[in-house]
């Protein structure tokens, strides 16, 4: 319990300075959190669903905390410009853990969608985050949901009332920004009632070039006959850490698709829970991940068939390079009784190197006896044949490679639906793929960004992030 | 054009190539016959580059250069084309894609910038033509569910995209119907130029009826035993390959 100690001596000389600085309903739960971290410490690779993750290890160094909220003199809105014309969205930021409220957007929401600071929700909204906050996401089961709870003093709060269509995408950019290396611990709770829709994307950019640790806790809540379309993006830095628990709860004839892709990263864990409470609701879960280096990639997902006529599709897609690390397990749970349910999962690798390493895991837990159920994995390397094909043609080595590793991960980025985002996504892909030989001229985009950020902060401003390509 | 000199070669150990002498001028359609197994397209693999064989001896020239040191792709920009005998299917790369990345590749070795889009689009409706390959294949990924005879169709509308110098059609007739046959063949005549050369790999007169080739080798045991006109293709269709068999 070494690297505990420093949260929990932390925790003990600040609890009141955290409380100070959050609402009370996010108060309420703290300090059986803190217990609950104080007993279960940062899960060990003993545990099955750690395993390919060192978590202590990367939550050793000492990182500084806002907790008193100290702010941040930005106004991001002047410095991502949002004018990517056919991919209109409602542009919002949470700057660390702290929703950017300061300029909104211009266009309006539907009546009674929210689109705010947690804290703040939870001082004029009550009745909407109690009840729901803690219940999906667990202190007593993931000792990174403790230490969330623990300390987050803000995050983003998303409510979309019943029958409310969302027509416009909502954009939410995480950024991490900071002077120091830095610790954030973000919550994000999402309330889809009832016969709702909405589409939500998240980008999440790191702009200073510092270590950063984030730790996010999701709770979404996807009412009966709802539709929910929910991609994140990760587009960081090697120096980034991301922690991400997103538990998602579905009821009845809802729709849920999941899709999140890892661009640029440094050390990423996401785990991702789906409980189907509701007959005849449907899951999609995508990932796509592109890593080299030193990345390291874990994905841990659940899909939690609870009742009957259920069905959830899962696929996968990892390209590593490098000396990278890959890992997916994904456990496909049908319970005793979820009769006609209907589940395939998909996890494929593509390793590129001798250096680079995958490990996959799919699993299909049936405790019901009238169900269709497949799950299956592959790692392999590029198509020698093709590509000598391609050389064949003219094409050079190094583009018939990306042309292969673009072609592979094709198929999840076709699931998008938005189609201007589809769009987008393929030209990123593309652009990080591009991005590795030009790495082996020592000329990262990354790197490239981060000496701009550099430049831009000697003026005093927040710089703008070459990852959100999104935005230009 | 191309000249070959004592060339031996091998794969995985064994020698295939056992002192292969060719030299093809510009203008030349030379035609390359011999029984399964005798080197046809160990040959053919070897003028291209392929990383799975090993020269052991002997050089092959390319106009002047050492082809032995170039790589597949400068090879290609160089002016050489094979037509395989089993095109590969690459599965999510579309042939808008591959052509174009092909092409401007070829350029850029030229010091061209990219060709315009429009450009690229009408090209590929011209040359699509040449050999009468539907517009939907161009949209699906290259030779991804295509037939046999598209596959071959596929190579020769490649060929007519990247006009090379110096074409391989390596046993481009297999598989093929008598009209698909007669598609590809009459495609590969219209794109010949004075200037441009081909050796014709096959096992069968009919494509070399269409082709007409100046000059007809028969390797046998990885050697070329026999070099004549075009009536040796005749004598192999009446009394087959083991008279030179003796011969050697």
């Amino acid at each position: 319990m070494i690297a505990e100690k420093q949260y929990i001596e932390l925790y003990e000389q600040c609890r009141g300075m955290i409380n100070e600085h959050s609402a009370a309903l996010l108060n309420e739960p703290r300090e059986q959190a803190y217990n609950d971290f104080c007993h279960l410490g940062f899960p060990t690779q003993k545990l099955e669903r750690y395993k390919y993750t060192n978590v202590a290890e990367a939550f050793a160094p000492d990182y500084g905390l806002n907790l008193q909220h100290i702010d941040i003199p930005v106004n991001p809105y002047e410095v991502f410009r949002c004018d990517v014309p056919n991919l209109s969205t409602s542009l919002y930021f949470v700057v660390n853990d702290r929703f950017y409220d300061k300029v909104l957007p211009k266009a309006s929401l539907p009546d009674g969608v929210l689109v705010m600071s947690l804290a703040e929700a939870a001082i004029k909204y009550p009745h909407l985050i109690e009840g729901r906050y803690g219940r999906l996401a667990r202190s007593s089961k993931d000792g990174l949901n403790a230490l969330n709870t623990m300390f987050c003093q803000d995050g983003l709060f998303i409510y979309v009332p019943r029958n409310t269509i969302v027509e416009r995408p909502l954009q939410i950019i995480n950024i991490l920004r900071a002077d120091v290396d830095l610790m954030v611990n973000r919550r994000v709770l999402i309330v889809v009632e009832n016969g709702a829709d909405v589409k939500l994307l998240f980008c999440d950019h790191a702009i200073d070039d510092h270590q950063f640790l984030a730790t996010q806790v999701s709770e979404v809540y996807v009412g009966e006959n709802a539709h929910l379309e929910l991609y994140e993006l990760e587009e960081t830095h090697v120096k980034s850490h991301r922690f991400a628990n997103m538990y998602v709860d579905q009821q009845r004839s809802s729709t849920t698709t999941i899709d999140n892709l890892t661009l640029h990263n440094g050390m990423t864990r996401n785990r991702t829970d789906v409980t189907l409470s509701g007959e005849y609701a449907e899951t999609k879960m995508y990932g796509c991940v592109v890593a080299d280096k030193q990345q390291h990639v874990d994905n841990n997902t659940l899909i939690d068939h609870r009742v009957p006529n259920c069905q959830s599709t899962e696929l996968y897609k990892y390209v590593l390079d490098g000396e990278a690390l890959g890992a997916f397990a994904g456990r496909v749970l049908v319970r005793e009784g979820a009769q006609k349910t209907t589940s395939q999962e998909t996890n494929a690798n593509l390793v590129a190197t001798d250096t680079a390493r995958m490990y996959t895991q799919p699993m299909l837990e049936i405790y019901a006896d009238d169900v269709k159920c497949s799950h299956g994995s592959t790692v392999g390397q590029l198509n020698e044949q093709a590509l000598f094909y391609m050389r064949q043609r003219g094409i050079p080595l190094d583009e018939a490679r990306m042309l292969l590793k673009f072609a592979f991960v094709g198929e999840v980025l076709d699931s998008i639906r938005l189609e201007p985002l589809r769009d987008r996504l393929h030209y990123l892909v593309e652009k990080r793929f591009r991005g590795q030989t030009m790495e082996q001229r020592e000329q990262c985009q990354i790197h490239s960004s981060i000496a701009e950020s550099r430049e831009r902060k000697t003026e005093g401003q927040l710089s703008k992030c070459e990852g959100c390509k999104l935005c230009k | 054009m191309l000249e070959i000199r004592d060339l031996h070669a091998s794969i995985n150990g064994k020698e295939i190539l056992k002192g292969i002498n060719l030299t093809v001028n510009d203008g030349e359609v030379h035609a390359l016959m011999g029984q399964n197994g005798a080197g046809k397209s160990t040959l053919s693999n070897i003028i291209v580059g392929h990383p799975a064989y090993e020269v052991t001896q002997g050089s092959i020239m390319f106009n002047g250069q050492d082809l032995l040191a170039m790589a597949p792709e400068e090879r290609a920009h160089a002016g050489i084309f094979l037509s395989f005998q089993q095109p590969v299917e690459i599965p999510g790369v579309s042939m808008n894609n591959f052509m174009r990345a092909a092409l401007n590749a070829k350029r850029k070795a030229q010091g061209l910038e990219p060709i315009p889009a429009t450009e690229f689009l009408k090209l590929m409706r011209e040359r699509r033509r040449i050999v009468e390959l539907d517009s939907k294949l161009a949209n699906r990924s290259v030779n991804e569910g295509f037939s046999g005879g598209e596959k071959k169709r596929n190579e020769i509308f490649q060929m007519a995209m990247l006009e090379p110098t110096f074409t391989i059609l390596d046993e481009t007739d297999s598989g093929l119907d008598v009209d698909a046959l007669r598609i590809v063949a009459e495609g590969f005549n219209k794109l010949r130029k004075p200037e441009t050369s081909a050796l014709v790999i096959t096992h069968y007169q009919r494509l070399l009826d269409y082709l007409k080739p100046d000059i007809i080798h028969v390797l046998i045991n990885g050697q070329i035993v026999h070099t004549g006109g075009p009536e040796v293709a005749t004598m192999i269709e009446n009394e087959g390959f083991d008279q030179f068999v003796k011969e050697s």
